[in-house]
């Protein structure tokens, strides 16, 4: 910490610090070191040897931030934790071990006493056993009040309105226990029971003990009767529950309750007030009493204490207690809030986690260490290569020993088809005003094939000139288009064995527009023809109106599909696909946003899916031996529109039609959608698709790197990943 | 990576010989462009005129707004002042357009904040029409200049790639660029758009000293004093020195932007000398 002696007579003279947990005793040793002339007071309720909690965790850069803000603390904290390098995975009744993190772990008992008997050294007035009901109860002068009160802070709910507090509670149910058994691994534990799933988090803190956090559903945790359970009842279930894990050695309890997680955000961490007497106090919130995070990810009592740090220094940087104080939020609450974003990810992910019981031990295991999006394939490999060989060996289907190139070199078995590997590409097309591919676009989609692709993905070509979206589309409805095709495929084929697709589509309404250069969905400037689609309504405001689709528009749509792939699968196509996304004509029927029909195809999700699945069944009776996919628009991105729930089960009526591998777009459907953009963006929806529906995913939404396509795969997100040119 | 610097346009005390002479000596200069910020209720110029001024000194800099606050302005307006510096400079303007993030010139343009969005979508689905109807000197591009739309909301990115040209980020670290550079071209690449977007940056420097990198500290804490505490983030990201600049550049330029424009922090021609001096430094021995 850097000295400012001109800040030194201007610092607070005068701390009140509420709560006597890891944030507060820290902050006030920290505090009191910086400014021995300080008169700092820790006020706790409890008496000073009353703990609840067994073990907390500390990574090593925690570790590091300790080390940097009081040597003694952190040479005492050092003595007396344990450490570990490597997380099991148990599940289905193997253990899949992933060495190479380093993880450290203390009693929460032990923690408070080296806190506490520093803050003794250093002169920190602590007292025990006060409870304070108002803060107009605490006595004398202070320039600042340090709430670090926990969850239930006082301080916070006193000021509520200063503070801005909301809280959510998570939909687990979780209980917080000890056990006389000592693990040598963060473990988490998946027990799949008559009631439902129970995960287990579990970690050694000591050399006796180790802390089991187990947890479950809802609706598994009133079904097990956990909800009418006393403490000793709950403990026995517990106990029965990790019989196999804990080789005899007994779980513990200690008040513990079956409780749900709750999750506090602070819009203001400090505040200034006036109390009775006119007074100024300044009051800043620390750790649970300003955050929470879910425990999956890691403890809160790491982040009080980080909080503790950062106050210290900012009250010792700046001799203006105020701007000390904006200082100190400013620093810690993007941090925080990165920090809850993670593990709110986290704590829906152990909420939803059920669907990842289909997977394998070994994708299992490492989905679950790569939940967090923050560790990917690279990184495992690099903590522990034994790991990483083997996630190589399983994608390959290899069994014990030796090594294997990286998931996405594995081959693929799609029906009949075997793609020689997980990387799919699909360069712009460009055609001509026939709507023949350009020599051009086919040198491009060669060159990819050259480079090792396993799967080119041509189009999307339109089924017919009306279901163009600009003039210069490529298309499949002629004679001349299909010789093309033919010659490009061959082109391909010829280029170490790999495959080589193609995309079907209607514009529908999104049809009769300019290149997509000039932006999208403008219309052209002449020469527009009349667009169709599921209801009478523009694409944009200022686009042309389509004409809603009668029966005989549904006949000759549904015809020019199955004419389109019998001119596919005459030009030597692998695999086909079939757009019903992006707000296209097929899409069109699916969305409830533009699909406003009153007929049997609109109304029901049944009913809009009616016509996209009747396309669906005419064109795999004409192309019955190769793969056949589709495109599908996994969220609108807009209110009332299609989520995720709803292309799940749309992905479930497919894989009834015969449809072999979804492709996962999102968006698009109106113009007003709005997409989280970022790199992976389409990967959560395209894990939802294949898990819940079981069937196999490709999956683009800009993946530019081996490593993300390596972590997407071996996670079992997607089967398939689109790569970026 | 191209690298332009900023028109000292919103620093206060910069007289019109300054800015006109700044401009003059940038196209003599290692520079690709000038860019303009906006800001309505502070001692600034309007992005437009100076770039007009600057139109007439120069003959081979891009002049680029990074940016306008789009919906302060009636848009066949904003479209026609658009087409006149682009045909005054010979096809060199870029229209950088956002929202903004100041509600006071909002209120100041009689503009309604609240729906500040939602006008920008309007003003990027028109402006092509507008130029294309030749709603400016036919001698300016015949479809207009490139837009480009900067801020940080997921519709930022989707509008981006729906309608214009490219992204300009409004400053920050380069992880933080790189992030945002990402969010772009994955809604570009989303949207089939053809090629990449167009992607740029800017930062603010200060060469010279202690007292030059106060008097630049004290300048963002006053311009960006609405942020609250942030702007003492802002300040503290100013450059200061050779070193931090041929930092900052590197790691925009790994991070994919095509054009950096550097904001000077204090309005003295010879800030831009030295910053001509550092590029020029950096070039050889790059």
């Amino acid at each position: 910490m850097t000295q400012n002696p001109k800040s030194k007579t201007q610092n607070p003279k005068s701390i009140r610090v509420l709560g006597a947990g890891p944030a507060g005793l820290y902050f006030a040793l920290l505090a009191k070191k910086a400014d021995p002339s300080c008169a700092i007071t820790v006020i706790e309720r409890n008496p000073a040897d009353v703990t609840y909690g067994w073990g907390v965790v500390f990574s090593d850069r925690t570790l590091a931030s300790f080390q940097r803000a009081d040597y003694k603390t952190y040479e005492r904290i050092t003595e007396n934790f344990v450490i570990w390098d490597a997380i099991d995975v148990r599940y289905r009744g193997e253990t899949v071990r992933c060495g190479g993190h380093v993880i450290a772990s203390i009693s929460r008992k032990l923690l408070l006493n080296i806190l506490q008997e520093r803050c003794a050294e250093l002169g920190v007035n602590m007292v025990f056993g006060r409870e304070i009901h108002d803060l107009a109860e605490l006595d004398g002068s202070y320039d600042l009040l340090v709430a670090a009160d926990g969850i239930n802070s006082l301080a916070r709910r006193q000021y509520e309105g200063e503070f801005k507090p909301r809280t959510e509670m998570g939909r687990a149910r979780y209980i917080w226990l000890g056990g006389d058994k000592v693990l040598d691994a963060f473990t988490f534990i998946f027990h799949e029971t008559e009631h439902g799933l129970f995960q287990v988090h579990a970690y050694p803190y000591s050399g006796t003990s180790s802390t089991f956090i187990v947890e479950c559903a809802q609706d598994t945790w009133q079904r097990a009767g956990l909800d009418r359970a006393t403490e000793e009842e709950s403990l026995a279930f517990c106990q029965r529950l990790l019989n196999d894990d804990l080789h005899g050695a007994y779980l513990l309890s200690n008040n513990s309750r079956w409780i749900s997680f709750t999750t506090l955000k602070t819009k203001h961490w400090h505040t200034t007030i006036q109390n009775l007497k006119s007074k100024i106090q300044n009051i800043v919130l620390l750790g649970d009493a300003a955050h929470t995070a879910h425990f999956s990810i890691g403890s809160g009592t790491k982040l009080a204490m980080e909080d503790a740090i950062a106050l210290a220094n900012a009250l010792e940087q700046h001799p203006d207690i105020r701007k000390a104080l904006d200082e100190y939020e400013l620093e810690r609450k993007p941090v925080v809030e990165t920090f809850q974003r993670a593990a709110h990810e986290s704590q829906i992910y152990f909420e939803t986690l059920k669907r990842y019981l289909v997977l394998d031990p070994v994708p299992f295991a490492f989905q679950l260490l790569t939940r967090s999006g923050r560790i990917t394939y690279d990184d495992l490999h690099f903590r522990d290569a034994r790991f990483g060989d083997m996630v190589d060996r399983w994608m390959h289907g290899r069994g014990e020993a030796g090594v294997a190139p990286p998931p996405m070199f594995a081959p693929l078995q799609l029906g009949t088809t075997c793609l020689r590997n997980r990387v799919v590409m699909s360069p712009i097309p460009g055609g001509d005003r026939a709507g023949t591919p350009g020599d051009g676009y086919i040198a491009r989609l060669v060159e990819c094939a050259e480079g090792g692709a396993g799967l080119m993905l041509a189009g999307t070509c339109a089924v017919s000139p009306e279901g163009r979206v600009t003039p210069a589309d490529v298309g499949m409805y002629s004679e001349l288009q299909g010789r093309a095709w033919s010659e490009a495929v061959e082109k391909v084929h010829a280029s170490q064995g790999a495959r080589i697709g193609v995309r079907l589509g209607h514009a529908g309404r999104r049809g009769s527009t300019r290149p997509r250069s000039e932006g999208l969905d403008r219309p052209l400037k002449e020469g527009n023809w009349p667009l169709i689609s599921a209801s009478p309504s523009p694409y944009t405001p200022t686009g042309q109106v389509p004409r809603e689709m009668d029966r005989a528009d549904m006949d000759r749509v549904r015809d020019d599909f199955v004419m389109s792939a019998r001119i596919a699968h005459e030009a030597s196509f692998d695999l086909l696909q079939l757009d019903f996304a992006h707000g296209y004509l097929l899409a069109s029927f699916l969305s409830p946003l533009t699909n406003r029909r009153e007929d049997e195809y609109g109304g029901s999700p049944e009913n809009r899916a009616r016509y996209p699945l009747e396309v669906l069944g005419a064109v795999r009776s004409v192309w019955v031996d190769r793969p056949l996919s589709v495109v599908v628009t996994a969220t609108d991105y807009v209110k009332g529109g299609l989520e995720v729930e709803d292309a799940i089960e749309l992905a479930r009526m497919l894989k009834a039609g015969g449809c072999d591998l979804v492709q996962v777009h999102a968006g698009q459907t109106t113009p007003e959608a709005e997409p989280p953009y970022a790199r992976g963006f389409l990967t959560p929806l395209a894990d939802r698709i294949r898990n819940e529906a079981g069937v196999p995913t490709l999956v683009g939404g800009y993946l530019t790197t081996s490593n993300e396509a390596n972590t997407v795969l071996a996670a079992g997100k997607a089967d398939l990943c689109l790569m970026e040119i | 990576m191209r690298v332009g610097v900023g028109l000292p346009t919103t620093l206060p005390g910069a007289d019109g010989k300054l800015v006109i002479e700044w401009a003059r000596m940038a196209d003599e200069g290692p520079f690709s462009s000038l860019g303009v910020l906006d800001r309505l209720t502070y001692d600034s110029y309007d992005p437009f005129t100076p770039l007009a001024a600057a139109a007439a000194v120069t003959s081979r800099v891009l002049l680029a707004t990074t940016i306008v606050v789009g919906p302060l302005y009636n848009t066949p307006i904003l479209a026609k002042m658009a087409a006149s510096i682009d045909a005054l400079s010979g096809g060199r303007f870029v229209l950088g357009l956002a929202v903004g993030a100041r509600q006071e010139d909002y209120e100041a343009a009689e503009v309604d904040y609240r729906t500040r969005g939602r006008r920008l979508a309007e003003q990027l689905a028109v402006l092509r029409t507008l130029w294309e109807e030749a709603r400016g000197p036919s001698s300016g591009r015949p479809g207009g200049p490139p837009v480009l739309v900067g801020g940080t909301s997921d519709v930022v990115y989707s509008r981006m790639a729906r309608y214009t040209d490219g992204y300009v980020h409004g400053g920050g670290p380069p992880r933080a660029f790189a992030r945002a550079a990402d969010k772009a071209r994955s809604a570009w690449s989303d949207a089939g758009r053809p090629g990449k977007p167009q992607i740029w940056g800017q930062g603010y420097f200060a060469l010279g000293g202690d007292e030059v990198r106060e008097q630049g500290m004290a300048y963002l804490r006053d311009y960006y004093a609405f942020t609250g505490p942030f702007a003492e983030k802002i300040a503290a990201g100013l450059l200061t020195t050779p070193q931090a600049i041929a930092g900052f550049l590197r790691g925009y330029e790994e991070a994919g932007c095509d054009e950096m424009v550097l904001f000077p922090a204090s309005p003295d021609i010879a800030q831009l000398e030295q910053l001509a001096a550092v590029l020029t430094t950096l070039r050889v021995t790059a």
